[in-house]
């Protein structure tokens, strides 16, 4: 019998290591912007808040209900994010989501560590649960838009 | 080891060696298929009934007066009849509708607008697949008639002193329930079920959708008004399905659809209904899924009712003691009266990444809330793994998913 590592080739250890305890994991007691992404079709959930100045992203926090593939994507998403323009933000979400379909990492710092996640190409019923906090990512920032955060 | 305890006269490997997706690799792995319960695979005998029926006897049913159409006309009628005998019906009373999700809807449609009235109660249970909550909230909305939920117990029977509560005030005019739960794997008390609702003047249907795939089913002896079933589950192909209903109650309802085949005559003034069960198959109907259904029937059939409930029980009581054993893996649903549903937990670990892990190895589990999700709320649970047994299940195949999830506990650092 072989050992667990090679059907965990999607569990990497950056992966294991923010879905066991993330970085940004809770719920500030101040922030600019939240909004929810929710899969109904496996009940994952992730809840963003984010505080924004000036047009770009402070910080940002995620409560997340799910498969560590969820977990860790909403955790590595707050890391890549933080103090980027939102319109930059909002860049890398499309380039994240392109990753998860096409399998092709983007050859650019920023993917450094969100490169972790492109194995979830192989598993297309996942993808939802990679895209998810991206997707509560867009929802924030076009709230930041309508409340006139982020200038 | 335990699959020293296989039946007499129940030869797994003739069985399995009728079913060809079984002897497929998948991810280079030998495929455990324990997904059954979403939807069974096909035994050769249907697969070569229904190319049979494409390639030698078929033409639209009822329309034609040419040999071919009388040939497909006979084979869907003999389908019908196929079906009556395997529930004990008259063949008047057995409806083909696409999946037991239509035969719900069919029945809310109808029978729920033509014989409830606004006010009227109707029940579910709080184990029911969405297949059997959505169309009565449905018609709730559209109709007015109130929903009420009876409780389950915590180990995931039907708590029969509050459906007494929901019965109370005599407002209950049809408890709808499931005959086996998709999740717990529990039978419901169906006999008993049957003379409470008619003793409060309701009527009953049953979602067969799991149980008649692992036990005899007989209307009459149940006494059941309304019984519904998918043929996917039950070794056939999907796009069809079955709804049986008493004949007085099929009589009764108004038309589902509107169409060809469903009138006696049609003017534009008005046009009147044929007789149950045609007025509730408008267009053409599943014709080779039909054929592929009764070849199905007779396959079970041929294993037999007590064989393949025998085989499954054993299955199900090595499951749970193998799955028991393993610290951390929960399985949900203690039912004295389960069949071949197993639903777990396991700590530390989201169901997705257990699913996921398991098909690595070429293991076939579904996850998440398994179109019941106000069952799974009412666990306590956000989802669940769940493996789900066959006739061609073997023993061995719950060791690979015992192995399998000690292999998903090394990759978490269990
Ligand atoms: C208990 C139960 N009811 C209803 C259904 C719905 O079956 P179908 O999707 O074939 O209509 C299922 C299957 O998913 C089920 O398990």
């Amino acid at each position: 019998m072989s050992g667990a590592a090679d059907i965990g080739d999607l569990y990497q250890r950056l992966i294991m290591e923010r879905a066991r305890a993330p970085l940004h994991a809770g719920r500030p007691e101040r922030f600019d912007a939240e909004a929810e992404g929710d899969n109904p079709m496996c009940g994952d959930r992730v809840h963003l808040r984010l505080s924004c100045a000036a047009g770009a992203i402070g910080e940002v926090w995620h409560e997340t209900r799910g498969c560590a593939i969820c977990i860790a994507s909403a955790d590595l998403m707050a890391d890549a994010v933080a103090g980027r323009p939102r319109a930059a933000a909002e860049e890398m979400a499309g380039a994240f989501e392109a990753m998860v379909a096409s399998g092709a990492v983007p050859d650019r710092a920023e993917f450094s560590a969100l490169r972790a996640l492109s194995g979830v190409h192989e598993y297309r019923s996942r993808h939802r649960c990679a895209t998810l906090p991206w997707q509560a990512l867009r929802a924030a920032l076009t709230k930041t838009m309508e409340t006139g955060h982020g200038g | 080891m335990s699959a020293a305890i296989e039946q007499p006269g129940f030869d797994i490997a003739r069985i399995r060696a009728d079913f060809p997706i079984l002897s497929q690799s998948v991810h280079g792995r030998k495929l455990v298929f324990l997904d059954s319960g979403a939807s069974a695979q096909k035994p050769r005998a249907v697969i070569h009934a229904m190319v049979r029926s494409m390639e030698t006897r078929y033409a639209n049913v009822h329309r034609g007066l040419h040999w071919l159409s009388e040939r497909a006309s006979d084979d869907y009628e003999a389908a019908r009849d196929k079906v009556a005998s395997f529930l004990n019906a008259a063949r008047e009373e057995i409806v083909f509708v696409r999946n037991a999700t239509e035969g719900i809807n069919l029945v809310a449609a109808t029978f729920g607008r033509s014989a409830l009235r606004p006010g009227d109660a109707v029940v579910v249970s709080e184990m029911e697949h969405h297949a059997n909550l959505v169309p009565w909230q449905m018609l709730r909305e559209s109709h007015g008639i109130e929903l009420r939920i009876v409780k389950i117990t915590d180990s995931g029977e039907l708590d029969f002193a509050d459906l007494e509560r929901q019965f109370a005030d005599g407002r209950v005019r049809l408890l709808a329930i499931t005959h086996m739960s998709n999740v717990l794997g529990t039978y419901t008390p169906v006999e008993r079920l049957a003379a409470f609702a008619h003793e409060r003047g309701a009527r009953l249907l049953l979602d067969g959708a799991q149980a008649v795939v692992h036990r005899a089913v007989d209307v009459r002896a149940i006494d059941a008004d309304f019984y519904v079933f998918s043929g996917h589950k039950l070794y056939g192909p999907s796009g069809i399905g079955v709804l049986f209903g008493k004949r007085e109650l099929l009589d009764a309802m108004p038309p589902f659809l509107g169409g060809g085949d469903m009138i006696r005559s049609v003017s534009y003034e008005k046009s009147t209904w044929a007789e149950p069960p045609y007025r509730f198959e408008a267009g053409t109907p599943a014709i080779v899924e039909a054929v592929g259904l009764a070849a199905a029937i007779d396959y079970v059939n041929a294993i037999g009712f007590p064989a393949i409930a025998a085989h499954e029980r054993a299955l199900t009581d090595h499951a749970l003691a193998t799955l028991d054993a393993i610290g951390g893996v929960n399985v949900v649903g203690r039912a004295q009266d389960r069949g071949g549903v197993v639903a777990f937990t396991m700590d530390g670990v989201h169901a997705h990444d257990v699913a996921t892990l398991l098909d690595k190895q070429g293991i076939a589990v579904r996850a998440g809330h398994h179109c019941a999700e106000p069952l799974t709320r009412r666990l306590g649970l956000d989802s669940t793994a769940r493996a789900t047994f066959g006739v061609y299940t073997t023993m061995e195949e719950i060791d690979a998913l015992a192995a399998g999830l000690r292999r998903v506990q090394q990759v978490f650092g269990g």
